[in-house]
């Protein structure tokens, strides 16, 4: 698994306290991990901080899932 | 009686005079606070007076640049944003009939979209920390009307809906969100009603007078403390009993 790829588990497992198991590419955060609205939103600031990167709201907006997460930061970063 | 030691508060409009009581307030709590206003001499005036934890931070509310910018520029001052105080605010007063566009949106937008601004700025910090306080000042009249302020009392009881909505948005991050109503307050705008105009006024308050800044700055200072962590959504009336809502 790419660094990328851990330090986001890192920060979704610890943001809302999902075991590291659940948190597979497909794994919707807000269906599969108990993500609220508002978790998610959080999460955009922790990958915006751990990365240096700026994630705009409409694109913010299609990260579903771990592996939209991945992806999209990988791209940017 | 309420310790805000190593909280961070900004106040819009410290150069008026209820926006200078609530820094005085918050400051003798032991917070630290940041003096935002439009006329820099003022504030300079009034951080000279609280000494130490007063920063001042000179703001154009009717600048959107400025407006975006004050709420990171608050934060690297202090070390933090944990307390907003939205107090600023203009009036532009005409009959509805002949209020122009120009009258309607500056109102509105300094008073309702700067404050829906600061928020939003102010919120970044407050979710990381799981503590916050938004203060909102609002009006007496945007619960009651009042002929020849179609504008202000629109955009004070605009405050209090976008209050209310983010306050059920963030209240799980410990972060609250609450409006304090004024009334009748004697500050320089109310000074230059004639004897006539204050004594009319009068009439309409059982506690036969006008508040003072203090009275408004210590409701802030409740809803800004610890112990009010429980008290979200809501409007305090400061009113005199002038409209018991």
């Amino acid at each position: 698994m790419s660094d990328v790829a851990d330090r986001v588990k890192k920060i979704v497992v610890e943001h809302l306290g999902v075991e590291e198991e659940k948190v597979v590419e497909s794994a919707s955060f807000i269906d599969d991990l108990g993500a609220d609205s508002l978790d998610t939103v959080e999460l955009v600031m922790a990958f915006e901080e751990e990365f240096g990167i700026e994630i705009p709201d409409d694109a913010a907006e299609t990260i579903q899932t771990f592996g939209d997460a991945v992806k999209f930061i990988s791209e940017a970063a | 009686m309420f310790d805000l030691t190593g909280k961070c508060a900004l106040v819009t409009g410290a150069s008026g005079g209820i926006g200078g009581e609530i820094a005085r307030a918050l400051h003798a709590a032991s917070a630290t606070v940041g003096l935002s206003g439009t006329r820099e001499a003022p504030l300079q005036d009034l951080a000279a007076e609280l000494g130490e934890r007063a920063h001042v931070l000179p703001c154009n509310l009717s600048d959107p640049e400025a407006v975006a910018a004050l709420p990171k520029q608050a934060t690297e001052a202090m070390g933090s944003l944990d307390i907003l105080v939205n107090n600023a605010g203009i009036t532009r007063d005409n009959l509805f009939m002949r209020m122009s566009d120009d009258e309607w949106q500056s109102v509105i937008d300094v008073n309702l979209t700067v404050t829906f601004k600061l928020c939003k700025g102010a919120l970044r910090g407050m979710m990381k920390s799981r503590w916050g306080r938004i203060i909102n000042i609002s009006s007496v009249v945007g619960a009651t009307g009042n002929p020849g302020q179609g504008n202000y009392a629109a955009a004070k009881a605009g405050m209090v809906g976008m209050s209310k909505s983010l306050a059920y948005e963030v209240a799980s991050r410990n972060i609250t969100v609450n409006a304090v109503a004024p009334g009748f307050i004697q500050t320089a705008m109310t000074d230059k009603l004639t004897d006539d105009q204050k004594s009319a006024i009068l009439t309409q308050i059982p506690t036969g007078r006008m508040g003072t800044p203090e009275e408004i700055a210590a409701a802030v200072l409740y809803l800004a403390s610890p112990e009010a962590a429980y008290v979200t959504g809501t409007t305090l009336h400061v009113n005199g009993g002038m409209a018991m809502l």
